[in-house]
């Protein structure tokens, strides 16, 4: 298939970007990594009239410090997160998922921001933002706001983003003293998304009990989720200690099967990866 | 000394060299010549509306948006091609009984599979007409789909072709001795397993297209075919468009793999020919990834309910089986989809000493793409059948696996024997081929190794598969049914006045080294370097008659034309030169391009020193071209040899192969990883190890795929649910264990040149080797799966995890 027409602009700065954007009867779109938008335009699944190519926009773009945190531009690249050091120290989760994301050749063009607006229920990153504790920054011709990453996504490709918003930047806070970080998925095949996936992050020395948890898993429900009895079960204690437990209560996450997993396997396969989650923790 | 004793032995012989392949550079840098590389003057594009439903009755078609639409040229309902298409029926007569209706290239009142093509637009290009499609309504009456193969044959199931009353095609049923009484016996044990098998389809790297274009000057005809077998498609081309042969021209350069999906009459491309000739401009149609989902054929789709039974000492008493196969609402034409069930049915246990057998198949229609012949058509089935029997039973009666084979294997001096259907089997080595495959994997010490790592609660399993593969079909295959298949190829070879030759073959190239290893076969029988040999394929105006290349044919059949036509020229040469030198054909040989006296390099070969060499092959063929004059005047030079070959005496060469997989089961998970796989695989001939290895991984791959990954999942109302790379899952590199191939050579004595077919052999084999291999280690959980693709989800049912 061949996608439909479509007018294509590259603002060159975000002001004009989001003034394009203001374009509703010409479906005015963000074109990020084009990873994803740009197959669904090729079997017309997506039809927009505009294309807004925000590739020249620097500020949407590169990693910085931000009070102890760190501060993504939208634009930065997954292979440019790979190659932080930045990232490594204040964010591993993320670098730990980076190889887990697609394949290379995907990793090279597809953006953070493209992933957090696409919402993909099975995309790994918004599953780390929740795991994070993350905000995304949102902005307009209006002005801009800031969402917790448990408010943004609301559902299969579903966010609080509002016709011509655009995600312009990620926020991680900076981690508490021992914040310790683990991450497990299993795909079918080495690339694929995931038949369940899952982040764990919580604070205690290691072989100390640990508390704060944040347990967020992808692709096993309509959106990423929290599983916060799972959490709760394993509050004070040692991550193994509470593995039982925390799959146990489980069965609070509202599941949603595909044609890989059923909801029984999803649930079980939940358990799997928590439980080898938990050991890498 | 040139006789056939010798071409083996030559020193400059490259038969048997692993000889890198000619085409490789050009490929490699983007000079490949695939149809949707051609841009014809005035060229138009198709798109088609497909049926968004499995079975409905057209009501309303509104073209009317379209055709008013810039840049569209043409638009064309099923029923405005009538006049222009004679259908065509899929069915052979020595397939008794099958049947199927007329079919027509688009849908004329019924639709009967989504994706069936109901409207063709013809466009300015391909984003235009596909603009316009999108503009046409169609208004479709659903009726009752029937999708469950299982069902299908209800009494109560709806009928998809009313003149026949149920939804059977065929059903055909095979027995050998006496199965019932050898069931009966109280010595034997029995297993009975039901066993699945999803559908799947080839996902060729280049899709399928035709550019056609039609010359009302001439009356001409020429389509540009992604695909193998040329004359069959003129054939068509002719019959169905009304068309004289010898004004359809079909041409196949490079193809893009085609792995059988590209063998088959497809409705698009028959609707790009009308259309290109009813309009007279050129006309391109390329398969978009969602079009190859919907409409290439699709393969397998079986469930077969089997019984084995053996006796205490591990013989087979009787094997018997049902098959039930779904194949679409159609047959496929000209090869029918009835070919798979037939090979199940005369394949399943050939490898073996079976007295008793019994073997029904039921080929049932049913509201899905149609099914037909794919890479190894029947043979994973056929092989998973009695094969994952076989190590079921082994177990059963406490006897190991190799041990059981050693027991039922037909004996390799017991050739030439017959299977229990009466197949003649020939040239066979299943113990030999065995023997190395255990010394090569190391059998022994890993089966220890695995019972060690299950007390570490390591779940690892050993599969073994002996397989026979159908190649070098003869004309029992296809002709004796009256379809329009060649089992004969020929082969011509000219002498360029340069001293280079020029090969012209029937056979194919699809991707798997066809042109290479006729190059290799004429240079070394004729006596150039590989560098002064051009081939020739895929054009039905400047090749000689043939088949084209599936069956595992292209080497074993067109080689050995190619082999008999460079003999044949070589004398033609020596004969000239004799006469020119003043000596006799006898004494000469021609050795890298050289005419030189036999004997003068020490035997007929290595390269010639400079002192025997008599005259360049240019210089004799300059001599014949330009200066006849030199020549006494009775001698008539002829530089040119044509040579065809079929099979005659067996209705097929069979080869055979012994693999085995190593998995390690993730029982938490349902997770498989292919630790190892071996395939010790006997060819004949093998005429160049690098690109028989390369057929053999890549088919044992496409084997992984059916029987971990790949199926085309349906809804139960027969829409496609996973019509995209992204949900149809083929195996990748990281999804490829390391592959060890190893050779026993038998040459067939059916050819000089004794080459079988290897194409197929690890796609019929891997499959029976995985599901084996998974069981032997889900056996100590007390588990066991039997359906294909082995998806996490379905390992972890069998576990009764979920
Ligand atoms: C073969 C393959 C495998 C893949 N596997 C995975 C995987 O395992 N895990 C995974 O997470 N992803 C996977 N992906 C998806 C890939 O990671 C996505 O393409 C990526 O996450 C989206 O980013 P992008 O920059 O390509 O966005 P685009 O495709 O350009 O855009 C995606 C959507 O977001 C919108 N958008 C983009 N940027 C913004 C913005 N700043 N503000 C507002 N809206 C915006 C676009 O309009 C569009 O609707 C895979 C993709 C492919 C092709």
């Amino acid at each position: 298939m061949k996608a439909a027409e479509f007018r294509y602009e590259r603002p060159e700065s975000l002001a004009e970007a989001l003034a394009l954007l203001e374009d509703t009867d010409l479906d005015a779109t963000p074109l990020a990594g084009g990873q994803s938008l740009v197959p669904m335009m090729n079997f017309r699944l997506a039809m927009p009239g505009m294309l807004v190519d925000l590739s020249e926009l620097d500020d949407l773009k590169g990693i910085s410090e931000d009070g102890g945190g760190v501060r993504i531009g939208a634009m930065t690249r997954y292979v440019d997160l790979a190659g932080s050091d930045l990232i490594a120290r204040r964010a591993p989760l993320i670098a730990m998922a980076l190889p887990y994301i697609a394949h290379a050749a995907i990793r090279n063009r597809g953006t953070i921001g493209g992933s957090v607006a696409l919402a993909d229920p099975a995309a790994e990153m918004p599953a780390l933002l929740l795991a994070l504790d993350a905000t995304i920054t949102v902005q307009s011709s209006a002005g801009s706001k800031t969402h917790g990453a448990a408010d943004f996504f609301l559902g299969m490709y579903e966010t609080a983003l509002e016709d011509g918003e655009l995600v312009t930047a990620i926020t991680i806070p900076a981690p508490a003293p021992h914040r310790r970080f683990a991450f497990y998925e299993l795909a079918r095949r080495h690339g694929d998304y995931a038949m369940a996936g899952v982040a764990v992050s919580a604070t205690g020395a290691v072989g100390a009990g640990c508390t704060d948890f944040r347990v967020a898993y992808f692709s096993v429900a309509d959106r990423p989720v929290r599983a916060t009895a799972a959490e709760a079960a394993l509050d004070g204690k040692a991550p193994m200690d509470g593995a039982e437990a925390a799959v146990a209560a489980l069965g609070e996450i509202p599941f949603a099967g595909d044609l890989n997993a059923g909801i029984a396997t999803k649930l079980h396969l939940s358990g799997v990866v928590l439980k080898r989650a938990l050991e890498r923790l | 000394m040139t006789g056939p004793l010798t071409i083996f032995d030559r020193p400059n012989s490259h038969i048997g060299k692993s000889v890198p392949r000619p085409d490789a550079n050009r490929l490699l840098q983007g000079r490949g010549k695939f149809v949707d590389d051609i841009q014809l003057p005035r060229m138009l594009h198709a798109a088609f509306v497909r049926s968004p439903v499995a079975h409905g009755r057209i009501e309303n078609m509104d073209v009317s948006q379209a055709r008013a639409f810039p840049g569209v040229m043409a638009v064309y309902t099923g029923a405005d091609l009538v006049a222009h298409v004679e259908p065509y029926v899929g069915v052979l007569d020595h397939l008794a009984g099958l049947r199927s209706p007329p079919q027509m290239p688009m849908a004329v009142d019924v639709v009967r599979w989504t994706g069936e093509p109901l409207v063709m637009v013809v466009a300015t290009s391909r984003a235009i007409a596909e603009d316009a499609a999108a503009l046409i309504e169609v208004e479709i009456d659903e009726l009752p789909p029937v999708t469950d193969m299982e069902r299908a044959l209800d009494v109560d199931a709806p009928v998809i072709h009313e003149q026949y009353g149920s939804n059977l095609a065929w059903e055909r049923t095979v027995e050998a001795g006496d199965p019932d009484a050898a069931f009966a016996r109280a010595d034997v044990t029995v297993v009975e397993r039901q066993f699945r098998f999803g559908r799947h389809t080839g996902v060729t790297l280049e899709s399928r297209a035709a550019v056609v274009e039609y010359d009302p000057s001439e009356n001409m005809l020429t389509f540009w075919y992604s695909g193998q077998a040329p004359h069959m498609m003129q054939f068509i081309l002719a019959k169905h468009l009304g068309l004289p042969e010898e004004n359809v021209r079909v041409v196949s350069q490079d193809v893009g793999g085609s792995f059988g999906i590209k063998i088959h009459t497809y409705g698009d491309e028959i609707a790009t020919a009308a259309a290109a000739r009813i309009l007279g401009r050129p006309v391109k149609f390329v398969a978009d990834r969602l079009e190859s989902f919907l409409t290439d054929i699709h393969a397998r789709d079986h469930v077969v309910d089997g019984r084995i039974a053996v006796t205490a000492d591990g013989k087979i008493a009787a094997l018997a089986f049902e098959d039930i196969t779904g194949i679409g609402p159609y047959s496929m034409y000209p090869r029918t989809s009835a070919i798979e069930a037939n090979q199940v049915l005369n394949l399943t246990g050939a490898a073996y000493t079976l007295e008793n057998y019994r073997a029904r198949a039921r080929v049932v229609f049913q509201n899905k793409n149609l099914m037909s012949q794919y890479r190894a058509v029947g043979h994973p089935i056929a092989m998973v059948v009695a094969d994952g029997l076989l190590e079921d039973a082994a177990h059963e009666i406490g006897m190991d696996v190799v041990e059981i084979r050693r027991r039922n294997l037909i004996r390799d001096d017991a050739y030439p024997s017959t299977t229990a259907t009466g197949l003649k089997l020939d040239d066979l080595s299943h113990h030999k081929t065995l023997d190395r495959l255990v010394a090569v994997m190391d059998y022994d010490a890993r089966r220890a190794e695995h019972a060690h790592l299950r007390d570490a609660g390591i779940y690892r399993g050993i599969g073994l598969v002996s397989m026979v593969e159908i190649t070098n079909p003869s004309p029992m295959f296809y002709g004796i049914g009256g379809a329009p298949i060649a089992s004969q190829d020929g082969t011509t070879i000219r002498l360029e006045a340069g001293g280079a030759i020029h090969v012209s073959s029937s056979v194919t190239e699809q991707g798997q080294g066809t042109n290479t290893i006729l190059a290799q076969i004429a240079a070394g029988v004729f006596g150039v370097a590989m560098d002064r040999v051009k081939v020739t394929t895929g054009d039905t105006r400047s090749t000689p008659y043939g088949g084209g290349t599936w069956a595992s044919r292209g080497a074993g059949i067109g080689g050995e034309a190619t082999l008999q036509a460079a003999f044949a020229l070589k004398q033609q040469v020596l004969v000239v030169a004799a006469t020119i030198l003043q000596s006799s054909p006898d004494g000469l040989d021609i050795v890298d391009g050289q005419i030189v006296d036999i004997g003068s390099d020490g035997g007929g070969g290595g390269g010639g020193k400079s002192a025997s060499v008599r005259m360049s092959l240019s210089d004799l063929a300059r001599t014949v071209y330009y200066r006849g004059n030199e020549l006494p005047s009775d001698l008539t030079p002829e530089l040119i040899a044509t040579r065809h070959y079929r099979v005659t005496d067996v209705p097929f060469v069979f080869t055979n192969a012994a693999m085995a997989a190593e998995v390690e089961v993730d029982p938490d998970t349902g997770f498989v990883k292919i630790l190892n796989f071996w395939a010790v695989e006997d060819c004949g001939r093998v005429i160049n190890p690098d690109l028989v290895d390369g057929q053999i991984r890549g088919g044992v791959v496409q084997g992984i795929g059916g029987a971990f990954y790949e199926e085309c999942l349906y809804s139960e109302d027969g829409q496609l649910e996973n019509a995209t790379m992204a949900d149809y899952l083929v195996p990748m590199a990281f999804e490829m264990p390391d592959i060890i191939v190893e050779h026993v050579e038998t040459p067939t004595r059916t050819s000089v040149l004794g080459a079988k077919g290897a194409g197929e052999a690890g796609t019929g084999g891997s499959p029976a080797a995985l599901m084996n291999a998974v069981n032997d280690a889900l056996r100590p959980l007390g588990a066991s799966i039997h359906q294909m693709p082995m998806t996490p989800e379905r390992i972890l049912k069998a576990l009764g995890t979920v």
